[in-house]
């Protein structure tokens, strides 16, 4: 059939630079850039371009740039191009359009919206360079209070395993099987210098990462990929996942391509066959049964680890939270409308859950009036760009912050959103060796550290600005926050001022 | 009563930003004395306050009535007062109601009806409730529930007096000089945003627990939601009063000594953590993973009295002064040294506290329990 899809992206060669060397060819996985031998020329396929930008780093004269195809449609705005293309695209194959990457909609990015204070006058602030400011962080489950032997001052309280974080700032649940082993590698060795914890997501660890298992949150999904007693031990917390903000009510499915002989060991399924994660857990239809998969697991771990519950923000988080942490959660996991996947039909990922930001302060709020926000730590994901949105998220009331996206373009990803493709030219989202050993860990981990470094000098200086030098002083500190150009209502569910009041 | 909120607050800011002058002297061997050289002091660092709230605690002050809740109510209308006496008579067995004595007062404009009562709970509280809980919860009742009154002191043998005005005219006017107590605190307030209200001055005091309080908590966003968990409800806000709720959970809900509760409100940094023992380490790791909430941030030093005990504390970078003196029994904290000189020349000893160390003076009971505990284990004698 013919395709009526126009190209998206314009390939321009310089002829003037290029020099024939193919790198391009070379670098592009999606079939671009072809040599053609008789004319000693490298053209291009431009209706296969992603516009990933590789073969544009990588072209040694800077030959190559890539444009949008400007192709211009009449003006409607209910039918966009986008809206007409898929259409194309559904017409063409029959199926469900399968996506990478987080929702790139216009919904309101809250983060934007939020503005925070700085000490003036009345209040010096504190400069990072010359006082101590912490950003130390312990997840885990609380008590009320504490107990202390009146004359000896002896602690009489002992608390639920705690995890420390020198970083409020962890890496989310990316599979190995979506992402490639030298991902894992970088991740889990970034996490284990910047003190802070990566996740495996749901296809096991491979034997080769048990090491840094002093770092490292393992996941239970529906699917129990390479779920054994070695993997819970090494563990330094559990995460069972119950939902993902890309794909909220539904499982995953990672095709037999994508199962090599390691991946296949590492998740304990035979070689080629697809993994299919289902769409709830099984054993999970209610909350009571929530609470026996977590005790399960703590008594398979000696209740030496915190078990964590991770699911997608949808309309009652709040209400759900709280059940959650009733039955026995230590960490509660939310993420946001506009967390990432490795592949999640469209439609989905783009209508179904609610902002990050929302749920935080919902749920945050609501374990408060209950009076049980100590027993749980909180941790938001879904589109964390920066270390100025994780700085409002603790402001609302989040414990920590997990990225995923945010990780991969510090490795190099451009968003490309073709994760789903097995194709990824950065070699993050793939299982082809070759591709694979594009991201080389002793520079991932690098790039990563550097990242959270970077952040972290950051977080100081605002928080230096408005004269705290402890993190936990700003956690859920609302008054540090004022809202721009929202609603009455919007104001009211996220618990901030307008600005100017 | 939102009449009161909103002059506390009228701007509806976060909360009323204010700076100050701290005094606080106590006789560890329990002698009481005369107000005069604690408002000699005070008023020498009229500088620092802006006649806009100035206040005194005395602690020993009514030995007649030591065993009966006194209560300091302001009133706005004689109203107001029928209705709290009402309230009063309902809920307490009513021992004695006087109105406090005051004089005219250059500085003083419009001072509210002040009166006292002293109240015994007898057994109206419900089983299992605890005297002091059944008493904080009926001022909370009072304060919120009562229009144009407000309860400014509620412990046993002890009394608050403040206002609007230089703590030196507050002084003269509640006749300060005629009363005796062994242990003292004064403020003198500079509030920015707000004309200034009677009630809204220091010390601020709940049961017999009272705190002076001199500079701006930046954690107050969070120590105030971390206390409305547990039902406090910060009608006034003001930095003070969301130290004065700590002290009260922790100290009396939670059952934690002084030398705990500083390590929660200024407690030391993770690398000094580190290099403590390992008890050491335990306590303070687990104070500050579960009290985190109630680390008070930013530049503040307190002042916090009870029966018996006086505590000065900074926060854990002293970004606000507090000097102490220490003659025979005699404990000075102030905000500036030449307060506590002004007063008592020839000191034994005088010296600035590190940051988030805690001063903590005690009456004397026994030789083993000396009347100042302090870092370096000096002996008062
Ligand atoms: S490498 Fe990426 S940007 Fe370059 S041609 Fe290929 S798909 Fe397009
Ligand atoms: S991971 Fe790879 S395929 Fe996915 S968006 Fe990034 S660059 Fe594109």
């Amino acid at each position: 059939m013919k395709t009526y899809l126009p190209p998206k992206f314009i390939v321009d060669r310089n002829p003037s630079r290029c020099i024939q060397c193919q790198v391009c060819v070379n670098q592009c996985s999606f079939d671009v850039h072809y040599y053609d031998a008789d004319d000693d020329e490298v053209r291009s396929h431009e209706e296969n371009c992603v516009g990933c930008h590789r073969c544009v780093i990588f072209c040694p004269t800077q030959a190559l740039t890539i444009e949008r195809n400007p192709l211009d449609y009449r003006e409607n705005y209910n039918w966009r191009p986008e809206i007409i293309e898929d259409i194309l695209r559904q017409a063409e194959t029959g199926g469900v359009i399968i996506t990478g990457m987080g929702d790139d909609k216009r919904q309101r990015i809250y983060w934007d919206h939020l503005v925070l204070n700085a000490s003036q006058v009345t209040n010096p602030s504190i400069d990072p360079l010359r006082e101590p400011m912490e950003l130390r962080t312990y997840l885990g489950s609380k008590p009320e209070r504490v107990e202390i032997e009146p004359d000896s001052l002896e602690l009489k309280t002992y608390l639920a395993p705690q995890v420390e974080l020198d970083v409020p700032v962890m890496f989310a649940a990316m599979s190995y099987g979506a992402v490639s082993l030298n991902v894992h590698e970088s991740l889990a060795r970034a996490a284990t210098e910047s003190g802070t914890l990566w996740n495996t997501g749901e296809g096991g660890l491979h034997p080769k990462l048990y090491k840094y298992g002093h770092n490292t949150i393992v996941q239970v999904a529906s699917g129990r990929f390479g779920v054994h007693p070695q993997y819970l031990d090494v563990a330094r917390v559990i995460e069972i996942k119950i939902g993902q903000g890309a794909k909220p009510g539904i499982g995953g499915h990672l095709p037999g391509e994508k199962v090599s002989a390691e991946v296949s060991l590492t998740r304990m399924i035979p070689q080629g066959t697809d993994a299919l994660s289902p769409a709830p857990h099984h054993d999970i239809y209610s909350i009571e049964d929530l609470a026996q998969l977590i005790y399960a697991l703590k008594e398979a771990t000696n209740y030496q680890k915190p078990v964590a519950v991770k699911i997608a923000a949808v309309h009652n988080s709040a209400a759900i939270a709280s059940g959650m942490v009733r039955a026995g959660a230590d960490i509660i996991v939310l993420d946001g409308l506009r967390g990432s996947t490795g592949a999640a039909p469209k439609i989905i990922r783009d209508n179904v859950g609610i902002p990050i930001e929302l749920a935080l302060a919902s749920v945050d709020e609501r374990l408060r009036q209950e009076g049980i926000r100590n027993r749980a730590s909180l941790i938001v994901s879904g589109g964390i760009r920066n270390s100025g949105d994780v700085v409002k998220a603790i402001a609302l009331g989040a414990d920590a912050i997990y990225i995923a996206t945010a990780a991969l373009i510090a490795l190099g990803c451009t968003v490309c959103q073709q994760c789903h493709t097995g194709k990824c030219a950065w070699g993050i989202c793939t299982q082809d060796p070759k591709l694979a050993k594009r991201v080389n860990p002793d520079i991932g981990s690098r790039r990563l550290t550097n990242l959270l470094r970077g952040w972290s000098l950051e977080i100081k200086d605002m928080l230096g600005g408005m004269g705290i030098n402890a993190l936990e002083s700003l956690r859920g500190n609302r008054l540090h926050l004022r809202g721009v150009g929202l609603t009455d209502t919007e104001l009211e569910i996220l618990g901030v001022k307008m600005a100017g009041s | 009563m939102r009449g009161i909120i909103h002059l506390n607050n009228p701007y509806g800011d976060d909360k009323a930003i204010e700076s100050c002058s701290i005094f606080g002297m106590m006789d560890t061997t329990g002698r009481r004395f005369g107000g005069r050289d604690v408002i000699r002091a005070i008023a020498n660092m009229h500088d620092r306050s802006n006649g806009l709230g100035g206040g005194f605690a005395v602690y020993g002050i009514y030995p007649q009535y030591a065993s009966y809740y006194a209560f300091h109510l302001m009133y706005l209308t004689v109203e107001a007062r029928w209705d709290v006496e009402e309230y009063l008579k309902q809920n307490f067995n009513l021992i004695w109601a006087e109105e406090v004595p005051t004089q005219k007062t250059s500085g003083i404009v419009d001072p509210p009806l002040v009166w006292r009562y002293f109240l015994e709970v007898g057994n109206l509280r419900s089983e299992g409730q605890s005297e002091d809980d059944y008493v904080a919860n009926r001022v909370m009742e009072i304060d919120t529930k009562l229009e144009g009154a407000f309860v400014f002191s509620s412990g046993k043998d002890m009394g608050v007096f403040k206002g609007v005005g230089y703590p030196e005219d507050i002084a003269h006017f509640f006749c300060l000089d005629s009363y005796e107590g062994y242990l003292w605190t004064a403020h003198g307030r500079f509030p920015t945003n707000t004309p200034g209200w009677w009630g809204g001055a220091h010390p601020f005091n709940i049961l017999d627990w009272t705190v002076i309080h001199n500079g701006e908590i930046s954690s107050y966003g969070i120590n105030r939601r971390y206390l409305e968990q547990f039902g406090y409800q910060c009608t006034f806000e003001t930095d003070s009063e969301v130290v004065a709720y700590a002290v009260d959970l922790l100290m009396r809900r939670h059952e934690l000594p002084i030398e705990i509760v500083a390590r929660i409100m200024a407690p030391p940094f993770w690398d000094q953590i580190e290099r403590m023992s390992r008890a050491e380490q335990d306590l303070c790791r687990t104070l500050r993973q579960v009290y985190g909430s109630l680390l008070l941030n930013g530049p503040f030093t307190v002042i916090i009295a009870h029966q018996g005990e006086m505590i000065g504390l900074t926060d854990r970078i002293r970004l606000r002064p507090l000097t102490v003196g220490v003659k025979n029994s005699m404990l000075y904290l102030s905000s500036e040294e030449s307060s506590i000189r002004l007063v008592c020349p020839d000191l034994d000893k005088a010296w600035i506290p590190m940051g988030g160390e805690p001063i903590v003076g005690r009456l004397k009971i026994s030789e083993e329990c000396p009347g100042v505990v302090m870092p370096q284990e000096v002996e008062v004698s």
